[in-house]
C-alpha cells in the first residue's frame, strides 16, 4: 500500500518515508536523549510549588484533561454507565466542576458510552488494534477500529507494534498508523508508544516522531497494562517532540500520559511540564490529556480543599 | 495564561537576629574594632550588623587555634575527631531548612538552589570527611603516616557561603588541623551559624574560628605568621596578592580562583539536555560561579537550532524574590558586583557582540541583572577572555573538535569545562585535551564531596574534596 | 681533543645567541672549559622549544615516555666512564665516590622509568559521587616547567630533579648548576641521542641568578622547581611567580641529601589531578 497519503501535513518530511532506510536515517538522526539530563530536567521541574489560584487552576484544567479510563476484562455496561455519570458531573454537590475531556473504554463498550454521553460534550475514546499487546494481524486491527468508530467512538487509543519498532522495522510501524489514520475518519488518533516496552528515551524520541509523522493526532504513553507507564522523563522527551514537531510543521499535536498517575500533585507536575517544556499553548484538553481513573477523585478532592479550606475524604467523593 | 503564585519560604525560618558576633576560641563576641552592615541584595535592607576581626582578633583567633591545636585536637585520636564531624553534618541536616532560607537572604541566591544544593551539599562534605579522620594513613600513597600541618587560615567567598565553608574546614579538621575562617565581607551569616553548630556539637574551643570582616581581616588571616596553611578561594588577582605574601615563608598554599570555561557544544550532542547543561552552566546562582560555563563554544553546524533552543528555553527563566521557590533567577550578590557586570556587559556591546535577553522584568529594589547572552563574540573581546561573574553568556563557533580544543584552551584560566556529544570516543578524546581540573561531559556544574575540584594554569592549585583535597592537609 | 659545551634548546646544540661564553673551573680553581652564558632570550627560545614540545610528550601513550626513559638510562651508563670523569672534575671528589655518584644517577633515572605508566594508578581515582554519574580523576602534567638544578650535586642531583618532571609528562627549562655544569651538558648529549624529542628538556648553562627571573616571571611557564635558586633570590623569585599563580613546590634550605629514597614528592610535584564526570544512562 502506498504510505504517502495517509500523512497530511508531512510537507518537508513526505521524503523520510520512502523507504524503511530513510526512515531509519531520519528517526536515528534525531539528537539524542541523555537519559540522567532528562531525567534531572524532569525532577528540577518537580520542584515548582504550585499555591492557591494557580493551584485551583491547575485542578480544574487537569479535570477537563482526564479520560475517565476503565479498561478490565471484568468491564460491563453497568460500570461503563456509571463511568459516564461520573464523567458528565464529576462533582455531584457541585454543578461548576467542569466535565472531563473523555470516557475511555474498550470497542464492544462504546455504543453504551456514546448512549451514556450523549449530548454531554464528553468524548468517547476506544482502545483499538487488538489493544494492549497489538499482536493481531492488520485487517483484525482496522477492523476494529472500524468498528468503534462507527459505534461512535470520537476518539481512538490504538496501539503501535512494538515489536516492529525495537526490530527497526520503522516503515511497518509508520505504515499502520496510516493505515489506522485512514479509518478513523472523524475521530481523533491517539497513538499509544507504550513507552516502558521501549525502554530508552531514544526510542521514546523516535517512536513519538514516527506516530506524528503518521498522523497521529496525540502521542500517548503507555496501556496502562504495561510498567513503566508515564513517568516524567517520558513525559518530558514526548513533549519536546510535540514542540519540536509544532516548531518545524506548524502543527500542534497533543500528548496523553497514562498510566500510574493517581494524585493531584503528579498531575499538578506534569502540567508544569507542559507549560514549562511544550509552552502554554499545550494547557488544554485539545492538546493535553490524562489517561486515568483514580486520579479523578483525587483531583476532586484537593479542589474541594482548595475550595472550603478543609481537608475532604473519599466518602465525600463518589466511587463508580 | 497560568501564572505561577508566589511561594514563598517563610523568612522567619532563618532565624535572623540584629547582630551577629564573631567566633573566637568557642565563644561569641563582639568586635573590639568595628562592625559591618550586611545586606539583603534583593531588596538593600539591612539583615543583621556583624562584628569585623580587627588584628587583635585575628592574633587571638590564632593563638586560640594553635593552643586547640597542641592540647586538643591535634592530640585527638582520628575516631573522635571523626564523631564531630559527623555530628556537625547531623546539626546542618537538622537545620537545613533555616541555613537554606539565611543563605538566600544574605546571599541573593534562589531557595532552591540554598536548598537543593548548597546546604545539603555542606552536610555532605562533613559526612564524607568524617570518614577520614581515621583513615589518614590511606589518605597519600606511600605515606602511611601523615601529619596535620597546624593551623590552617581559611578565606572564602561570598558566591557559596556555607558550602565554601565546609569544603574549608571539613578536610583541614579531618587531617586534624584547627581553623581561622574568614567568610566574605558581604556573606558571613552561615558562616557564623556554622559556628553555633560547632558549639552545639561540643567542637573544643579554638577548633574552629570564624573571623567576619573584609579584605583587610582577610590579609590579616593569611599573613599571620601563626598560620601554617593558607586555602583561598577567590578571585585570580585576591589569589595572586596571597601567594606573594607567603613568598619565601614556606607556608603551605592553595588557590581555587577564577575561571572562564568553555561549554562545548558538537553538532551530535543531545541537544535539549546540552540546552540545559547550558542554563545550568551559566545562569546557576546567577553565574556566581567559579567554574560558570561562561563560553559557549557551538559547532557551527548545529549554531541556529541551538541558539533558537536555547533563546526559548531563557525565556522562561523566573528571576525574582530568592525566597520564592519557583525562582529560577535571584539577586546579584552585590552593588559592586553588579556593576562588574554591567561594566563588561557594556564593553560587550561596544566590542561588537549582540547583545540579547529574555523579556525578563527587573525589581525596582536590590540587584539585579537579567539573563543575558552575546552572540558574535570572538575570543578577542574582554567578554570572552574576562570573568564576569555574572548571568551573561558568551557565544562563540567552532568548525572541527580540535578548534573547539584550541579555543576552550585559549585562556590563563583552566578550572573547568564542558564537552556535549553522544559519542563516547570524542568525548574522551575532548576530555584528555581540555586543559581543566574539572571536565564535565555531557552534564554541568556537577560537585561532590568525593570527587577532587580544581583548577589548571591560573585558576590556581591544589584540589578540594576527594583524597586530593584531604592532601592539602597533611605534612606527608 | 677539548669538547665544546653548548646550550641544549629545542633538540639542537646551540651557542648562546648572546655569544658569550663563562670559563668552568673545578673546585680548585683548574680551568676545565667554556660553558656557553645563556641570555634571557635563550630562556625565551627554551620555553617556546618546550611548549611545543610538551604537546607531544604529554600525549604520548605513559608506555613509550617510560620506554624512552630507560633508554636514557641505558645511553647514561655507556657513557659511564666520560660522566665520572666529569663529575669527578665538576664536583672535585675522588674517582671512586664519582662513580657511585654516576650509578645512583643511572639507578634513579631507571626508578622513574618505570613511573609513567602508574602515576594514574596510584595518584588518580574512581569517585563515588552520590548521583548518576561516572567521575574518575587522571593525574595530567602541568605543563612547561622551569627547573634551577641544584648547585653541587651536577650529575645525581640534577637527574634527581629533572627526571621525575619527565615522568609526570611536563617539558622543561633547566639551568645547570652555574659552577657545575659540564655533566648536565653531556647528561643533554644522552638525552639528545635516546629518542627523547627535542624541546621535552631544554638545558642552559649559565648565571642562575641572571637566568631564573626570567623564568619565574615568563607567562609560559606553568611551575618552577628553586631546587637551586640563590638563597636570596627565593622569595623574590617566588613573588614573581605569582604574577601568573606558578605552582612552586616547597624547597628546603641547603642541597637535599640526593643518595636519600626520593619518595614521590617530585613526581607529584607538576601533576594536575583532572576530573571527569559522565552521565550513567540509556
Amino acid at each position: 500500500m502506498t504510505t504517502h497519503a495517509a500523512a497530511p501535513g508531512l510537507g518537508t518530511y513526505a521524503d523520510v518515508v520512502r523507504d524503511n532506510a530513510a526512515l531509519r536515517q531520519f528517526l536515528h538522526g534525531l539528537p539524542g536523549v541523555d537519559q540522567v539530563g532528562a531525567e534531572g530536567r524532569a525532577a528540577a521541574l518537580a520542584t515548582r510549588s504550585i499555591k492557591k489560584d494557580a493551584k485551583i487552576w491547575a485542578l480544574e484544567t487537569a479535570i477537563r484533561m482526564v479520560d475517565l479510563t476503565t479498561l478490565e476484562g471484568a468491564d460491563t455496561h453497568g460500570k461503563v454507565r456509571n463511568l459516564a455519570a461520573k464523567a458528565r458531573r464529576p462533582d455531584p454537590a457541585d454543578p461548576g466542576c467542569p466535565a472531563v475531556a473523555a470516557v475511555c473504554v474498550y470497542p464492544d463498550l462504546v455504543s453504551t458510552a456514546v448512549e451514556a454521553l450523549a449530548g454531554s460534550g464528553v468524548g468517547v475514546a476506544a482502545v483499538a488494534t487488538a489493544f494492549p499487546s497489538g499482536r493481531a494481524s492488520r485487517s483484525v486491527k482496522l477492523a476494529d477500529v472500524a468498528e468503534a468508530v462507527a459505534a461512535g467512538a470520537t476518539e481512538i487509543d490504538m496501539v503501535i507494534d512494538r515489536g516492529a519498532f525495537l526490530s527497526g522495522r520503522y516503515l511497518d510501524v509508520y505504515d499502520e498508523i496510516a493505515a489506522v489514520r485512514q479509518v478513523t475518519g472523524r475521530a481523533h488518533l491517539k497513538v499509544i508508544l507504550e513507552t516502558g516496552e521501549l525502554a530508552t528515551l531514544d526510542n521514546t524520541r523516535r517512536a513519538s516522531w514516527l506516530a506524528l509523522l503518521a498522523g497521529g493526532d496525540f502521542i500517548k504513553t503507555s496501556t496502562g497494562k504495561v510498567s513503566p507507564a508515564a513517568t516524567p522523563p517520558v513525559a518530558l522527551v514526548m513533549l519536546e517532540a510535540v514542540r519540536d514537531y509544532a516548531d518545524a510543521t506548524g502543527e500542534p499535536r497533543g500528548v496523553k500520559l497514562a498510566g500510574g498517575i493517581r494524585t493531584s500533585k503528579e498531575a499538578v507536575r506534569y502540567l508544569v511540564l507542559v507549560n514549562e517544556v511544550a509552552g502554554e499553548r499545550w494547557l488544554t484538553p485539545e492538546l493535553f490529556r490524562f489517561g486515568a481513573s483514580s486520579l479523578l477523585n483525587d483531583l476532586l478532592m484537593q479542589r474541594a480543599k482548595e475550595r472550603t479550606g478543609v481537608y475532604t475524604g473519599p466518602d465525600y467523593v463518589t466511587v463508580d | 495564561m497560568w501564572e505561577y503564585a508566589p511561594a514563598p519560604e517563610a523568612r522567619e525560618t532563618a532565624r535572623l537576629r540584629s547582630s551577629y558576633g564573631m567566633f573566637i576560641d568557642g565563644e561569641f563576641s563582639e568586635s573590639s574594632a568595628e562592625s559591618l552592615k550586611t545586606v539583603n541584595p534583593a531588596t538593600e535592607e539591612v539583615l543583621a550588623e556583624v562584628a569585623v576581626a580587627a588584628p587583635a582578633d585575628v592574633d587571638r583567633a590564632v593563638a586560640a587555634a594553635r593552643t586547640a591545636y597542641e592540647r586538643t585536637w591535634g592530640p585527638m585520636p582520628g575516631a573522635e575527631r571523626a564523631k564531630y564531624l559527623f555530628r556537625i553534618a547531623r546539626l546542618v541536616q537538622e537545620r537545613s531548612r533555616e541555613l537554606a532560607v539565611l543563605e538566600s537572604l544574605d546571599n541573593g541566591k534562589p531557595i532552591r538552589e540554598s536548598r537543593d544544593v548548597d546546604v545539603p551539599l555542606a552536610a555532605a562534605h562533613f559526612f564524607y570527611h568524617a570518614g577520614w579522620a581515621d583513615k589518614l594513613a590511606y589518605a597519600v600513597p606511600g605515606r602511611p603516616d601523615p601529619t596535620p600541618l597546624g593551623v590552617a587560615g581559611q578565606v572564602i567567598p561570598w558566591n557559596f557561603p556555607l558550602l565554601m565553608a565546609a569544603w574549608k574546614l571539613a578536610p583541614a579538621l579531618a587531617a586534624g588541623n584547627t581553623c581561622v575562617l574568614k567568610p566574605a565581607e558581604t556573606t558571613p551569616l552561615t558562616a557564623l551559624v556554622l559556628a553555633e553548630i560547632c558549639q552545639q556539637a561540643d567542637l573544643p574551643p579554638g577548633v574552629v574560628n570564624v573571623l567576619p570582616g573584609a579584605g583587610e581581616t582577610g590579609a590579616a588571616v593569611v599573613g599571620h605568621p601563626g598560620v601554617d596553611k593558607v586555602a583561598f578561594t577567590g578571585s585570580t588577582e585576591v589569589g595572586r596578592q596571597i601567594q606573594r605574601t607567603l613568598a619565601g615563608t614556606g607556608r603551605r598554599l592553595t588557590l581555587e580562583l577564577g575561571g572562564k570555561a568553555a561549554n562545548v557544544v558538537l553538532e551530535d550532542a543531545p541537544m535539549d539536555q546540552a540546552v540545559e547543561g547550558i542554563v545550568n552552566g551559566i545562569f546557576f546562582n546567577q553565574g556566581h560561579v567559579c567554574c560558570a560555563g561562561s563560553r559557549l563554544l557551538v559547532q557551527e553546524s548545529v549554531y541556529d537550532d541551538l541558539l533558537g533552543r536555547l533563546k526559548r528555553r531563557l525565556a522562561t527563566l523566573r528571576l525574582g524574590d530568592p525566597l520564592d521557590k519557583n525562582t529560577d533567577i535571584g539577586a546579584i550578590n552585590s552593588a559592586g558586583q553588579l556593576a562588574r557586570i554591567r561594566e563588561l556587559s557594556a564593553s560587550g556591546d561596544a566590542e561588537g557582540a549582540q547583545r540579547w535577553s529574555p523579556p525578563c522584568p527587573l525589581p525596582d529594589r536590590g540587584f539585579w541583572f537579567p539573563p543575558t547572552l552575546f552572540t558574535g563574540v570572538s575570543q578577542a573581546h574582554r567578554i570572552a577572555r574576562e570573568e564576569i561573574f555574572g548571568p551573561v553568556l558568551s557565544v562563540l563557533t567552532f568548525r572541527t573538535p580540535a578548534e573547539a580544543v584550541e579555543k576552550a584552551n585559549n585562556t590563563p584560566y583552566g578550572l573547568s569545562a564542558g564537552v556535549w556529544t553522544e559519542k563516547g570516543s570524542r568525548v574522551l578524546w575532548l576530555a584528555q585535551r581540555l586543559r581543566a581540573g574539572v571536565v564535565w561531559a555531557n552534564t554541568f556544574n556537577r560537585f561532590d564531596p568525593a570527587a577532587p575540584f580544581g583548577g589548571y594554569k591560573e585558576s590556581g592549585f591544589g584540589r578540594e574534596g576527594g583524597r586530593h583535597g584531604l592532601e592539602a592537609y597533611l605534612d606527608a | 681533543m677539548r669538547k665544546t659545551y653548548k646550550l641544549y634548546v629545542g633538540g639542537a646544540f646551540v651557542r648562546s645567541e648572546s655569544g658569550r661564553s663563562y670559563p668552568v673551573r673545578t673546585p680548585d680553581g683548574a680551568f676545565l672549559a667554556n660553558a656557553a652564558r645563556a641570555s634571557r632570550k635563550d630562556v625565551r627560545d627554551a620555553v617556546r622549544a618546550a611548549r611545543a614540545a610538551f604537546r607531544a610528550w604529554s600525549a604520548a601513550t605513559a608506555y613509550n615516555r617510560g620506554q624512552v626513559l630507560y633508554r636514557v638510562a641505558e645511553l647514561m651508563e655507556g657513557r659511564r666512564a666520560q660522566l665520572v670523569a666529569e663529575v669527578a672534575a665538576a664536583e672535585g671528589v675522588p674517582a671512586e665516590r664519582a662513580e657511585a655518584s654516576v650509578d645512583a644517577a643511572v639507578d634513579r633515572w631507571v626508578w622513574y622509568a618505570g613511573w609513567p605508566d602508574k602515576i594514574a594508578q596510584v595518584f588518580g581515582a574512581s569517585n563515588a559521587v552520590a548521583g548518576p554519574y561516572v567521575t574518575f580523576s587522571v593525574p595530567e602534567p602541568a605543563g612547561v616547567v622551569g627547573v634551577l638544578a641544584p648547585r653541587a650535586s651536577a650529575l645525581l642531583g640534577l637527574v634527581s630533579v629533572v627526571a621525575p618532571v619527565l615522568a609526570a609528562g611536563n617539558a622543561c627549562v633547566v639551568v645547570a648548576a652555574p659552577d657545575r655544569p659540564l655533566p648536565g651538558v653531556t647528561l643533554a648529549e644522552v638525552l639528545a641521542t635516546a629518542d627523547l624529542p627535542g624541546g621535552v628538556v631544554n638545558l642552559l648553562t649559565g648565571h642562575t641568578a641572571e637566568l631564573a627571573p626570567w623564568l619565574a616571571s615568563h607567562q609560559d611557564v606553568n611551575g618552577l622547581d628553586l631546587t637551586g635558586a640563590d638563597v636570596e633570590q627565593r622569595t623574590a623569585l617566588e613573588v614573581t611567580a605569582a604574577d601568573t599563580v606558578k605552582r612552586i613546590p616547597r624547597v628546603r634550605p641547603g642541597e637535599p641529601d640526593w643518595t636519600a629514597d626520593p619518595g614521590t614528592t617530585r613526581l607529584t610535584a607538576f601533576l594536575e589531578t583532572k576530573t571527569i564526570w559522565h552521565p550513567a544512562g540509556v
